[in-house]
């Protein structure tokens, strides 16, 4: 049975052009920029000064606080200092800068690859490796894994649920790990079960990726407590309180966590990672990041080093096509566009993604006719047009009572209006505003 | 039938006494007694609600103004000194003078001095470009240039100019009320002493980066050499972060600091035009010379 979400969505054209180009290493050259801050909450500390010796996999920022999480050195070099580093979008973070001189391991790290099938380890071994590993979400949001592991008190897990919807167009890479490190993912599944004493797990994708469930499916024999559920193809399927409507039926309330609904989501890269953690003794270092567009005349598929400049990725598709109108970081649902080339990836980055000229621009701005069409689209049973003439009043009070603060700036109101209204530009603005408003104390 | 309009008349005569009666009671009771002079203080205010003054509106101010006893600390920017000198008198407090201000945009990142690397597609505002990243320029202090400035205003004072695409002030609108100082998400925008003659001296730039990038991303920018500061006689220019800044109250307007800025980012306002160099009064005279000259040729 096709399983989805009932309340809005919309559904793209799937653009999944890089599906057949398989993962691909690509190893960084000259220098690299590692952000202390790769994550939600408090940045790391960093722990190495300039002139040190690092290699690869080493500890080289400290998680400050317990919302936070370990960096680690994506390759062996010298680290040439903390400098203010320009990412994606121009903004200047601290990073540590690092010469690439070979690509020397850790002992520590089992470069095998042997799959350890060994599910011997205690919820609390598996939680320490998480955490020293650095692990954070990949699915975008880069909440740090093992505080997303650690259940409050009061509440109970039921359910682990692994997101392999990649609902956004033109992603691949979750879909290239489903096909190659099946049976990796299905047991970091197995220890994300373990690390918070579950027995139920559903891994869910959608229908445009059969070949991925088939093949899960097969392996998943072997493996129990998990369970492949098949997805319709709507954008944001992949969004975590659709996902879990989606597979469990149920409705995560307004203002709550997930855990409320006893069910933990996990994204496909970031349950291979526990794999990878747990098993190999890897700390997060690497990570798989689709390059494609319809003018790219190679699509790939990469495991990238973070903190790997761009124009590195960028030259191994033999550079930027004439007719780019835009280059973005992400989907291009939710993603943002990249004003600086030069910047470095990060833990975050899933794909970078090249839009033609012709497709670049947004449509010329007109007035509301109040169709509702976009009150149709969100998924989140929210009123788009409202917040959006509220957001450019600045009329807080009210944007809080509309509920501003459950939009998950996923794009469809956007998408769908006719107007070519700016919506979600305003809708995240006045989030931002009225959040400030929210979590101000009285 | 005569009766039966007799009978309505007087019911509803009666009732209506009763009910004028019990309305008198209530009004009396209940009567909102509000000080005459807020009705006075408010009038003298120029009733442009800016929040300027700090308040939600004129009636707001007024208000403040009647129930506070040591209103020195209290200011209408729009009405200024003659306004708040006026009310001080009709209320009988003690206001003290204060300087004239006028805002200041403390960019001059036109697109001749600041290459735009790449393009906005957004809404177009500043607060939306500013959370979505660093602007289209390689500045990322710099003016965005989408006018939120411009639609905060109430006095229509500040306009964006077509061919620097910077916002500019009309010194004779502006009334220093401090709206667009809190719109602008860059800060760009100060306060500033309006100065006598509505002369003033200002660094036009507020990057603060180190020189060499701030350089490279505009022509005009404030490289921190501290030139400016040596040049001054009062010092009255401090740099923090490869930025200058001058202490309007402290700069005596000598303009020695605009000469001696090597990128012309310090700007001089409404002066005189300076005394021609005797260099250039030379040069002048080789060409008249010359000119007459080729007359006599002609000739």
């Amino acid at each position: 049975m096709i399983k989805t979400f009932n309340k809005g969505g919309v559904h793209p054209p799937e653009n999944k052009i890089s599906r057949n180009a398989a993962l691909e290493q690509l190893i960084p050259e000259g220098i690299i920029q590692i952000f202390i801050s790769q994550h939600i909450g408090a940045p790391a500390e960093c722990i190495v000064a300039k002139g040190d010796k690092v290699k690869t996999g080493q500890l080289i920022a400290k998680a400050n606080g317990f919302v936070s999480a370990n960096v680690h050195s994506s390759v062996s070099g010298t680290v040439l200092g903390i400098e203010n580093i320009a990412d994606y979008q121009g903004i200047k973070k601290p990073a540590i800068c690092i010469q690439v001189e070979g690509d020397e391991w850790e002992e520590s790290i089992d470069r095998s690859t042997e799959i350890n099938r060994d599910l011997s380890k205690t919820s609390e071994e598996i939680l320490a490796k998480i955490t020293e590993a650095g692990l954070v979400g990949l699915g975008g949001a880069t909440f740090p894994t093992h505080v997303k592991l650690a259940v409050p008190k009061g509440k109970t897990a039921k359910a682990i649920i692994i997101n392999g919807a990649e609902c956004e167009p033109y992603l691949t890479s979750d879909y290239r790990v489903m096909l190659e490190h099946g049976e990796e993912l299905l047991i970091g599944v197995q220890l994300l079960k373990k690390a918070v004493n579950v027995d139920k797990a559903y891994i869910g994708i959608e229908t445009n990726k059969q070949d991925a469930i088939d093949s899960l499916k097969k392996t998943a024999v072997n493996y129990s407590g998990i369970e492949i559920v098949s997805l319709e193809p709507k954008y944001p399927q992949g969004g975590e309180k659709q996902l879990i409507k989606s597979i469990t039926g149920i409705e995560v309330p307004d203002r709550a966590l997930p855990i409320e609904t006893g069910c933990i989501v996990s994204n496909i890269c970031t349950t291979l990672a526990v794999y990878e953690a747990v098993q190999k003794n890897k700390p997060l270092f690497e990570n798989s990041i689709t390059v494609t567009g319809k003018n790219l005349k190679v699509q790939k598929n990469f495991i990238v080093r973070v903190g790997t400049p761009l124009s590195q990725l960028i030259k191994a598709i033999g550079g930027i096509p004439e007719n780019t109108g835009k280059i973005i970081s992400g989907g291009p649902m939710m993603g943002r566009a990249i004003s600086n080339m030069e910047a470095p990836t990060m833990k975050g980055s899933g794909a970078i993604v090249f839009i033609t000229d012709d497709e670049a621009k947004r449509g010329t701005k007109s007035n509301c006719i109040r169709c509702s069409k976009c009150v149709a689209a969100c998924p989140m049973r929210l009123q788009p047009f409202l917040l959006y003439k509220l957001a450019e009043r600045n009329m807080l009070e009210e944007l809080k009572e509309n509920s501003i603060h459950a939009c998950i700036e996923c794009g469809c109101c956007l998408y769908t209006c006719p107007a070519n209204l700016p919506l979600v530009d305003y809708v995240r603005l006045g989030k931002t505003r009225a959040m400030k408003l929210i979590a101000k104390p009285k | 039938m005569d009766s039966t309009i007799l009978t309505t008349v007087i019911m509803l005569g009666i009732l209506a006494a009763i009910l004028a009666a019990v309305l008198y009671m209530v009004a009396q009771r209940f009567k909102v007694v509000e000080d005459e002079r807020i009705d006075g203080t408010e009038s003298i205010l120029p009733g442009a609600n800016c929040g300027g003054c700090g308040y939600t509106g004129c009636r707001a101010f007024a208000e403040a103004l009647v129930k506070t006893d040591d209103i020195s600390v209290m200011f209408c920017p729009v009405g200024g000194n003659a306004a708040m000198t006026k009310i001080a008198e009709y209320l009988g407090k003690k206001v003290e003078a204060k300087d004239n201000e006028i805002a200041v945009v403390r960019c001059a990142g036109s697109c001749e001095n600041r290459q735009r690397v790449n393009e906005f597609d957004g809404a177009t505002s500043c607060a939306v470009m500013a959370a979505t990243y660093s602007g289209d320029t390689n500045c990322s202090y710099g003016c965005l240039g989408k006018g939120d400035c411009v639609s905060v205003c109430n006095f229509g004072a500040i306009y964006i100019n077509g061919e620097t695409m910077l916002p500019e002030i009309d010194e004779d609108k502006c009334t220093a009320c401090g709206s667009c100082t809190k719109a602008c998400p860059k800060l760009i925008i100060e306060l500033r002493k309006k100065g006598p003659k509505s002369r003033r001296i200002y660094v036009s730039c507020i990057n603060k980066d180190k020189g060499a990038v701030a350089r490279k991303a505009c022509k005009v920018a404030c490289i921190g050499c501290a030139a400016c500061r040596k040049a001054c006689t009062f010092e009255s220019i401090v740099i923090e972060n490869f930025l200058a800044y001058i202490d309007p109250n402290k700069c005596r307007l000598c303009r020695k600091c605009v000469e001696a800025c090597p990128t012309e980012s310090i700007i001089e306002l409404n002066f005189p035009p300076r005394k021609p160099k005797v260099e250039i009064q030379e040069q002048k005279t080789d060409n008249a010379s010359s000119e007459i000259e080729q007359n006599k040729i002609v000739l």
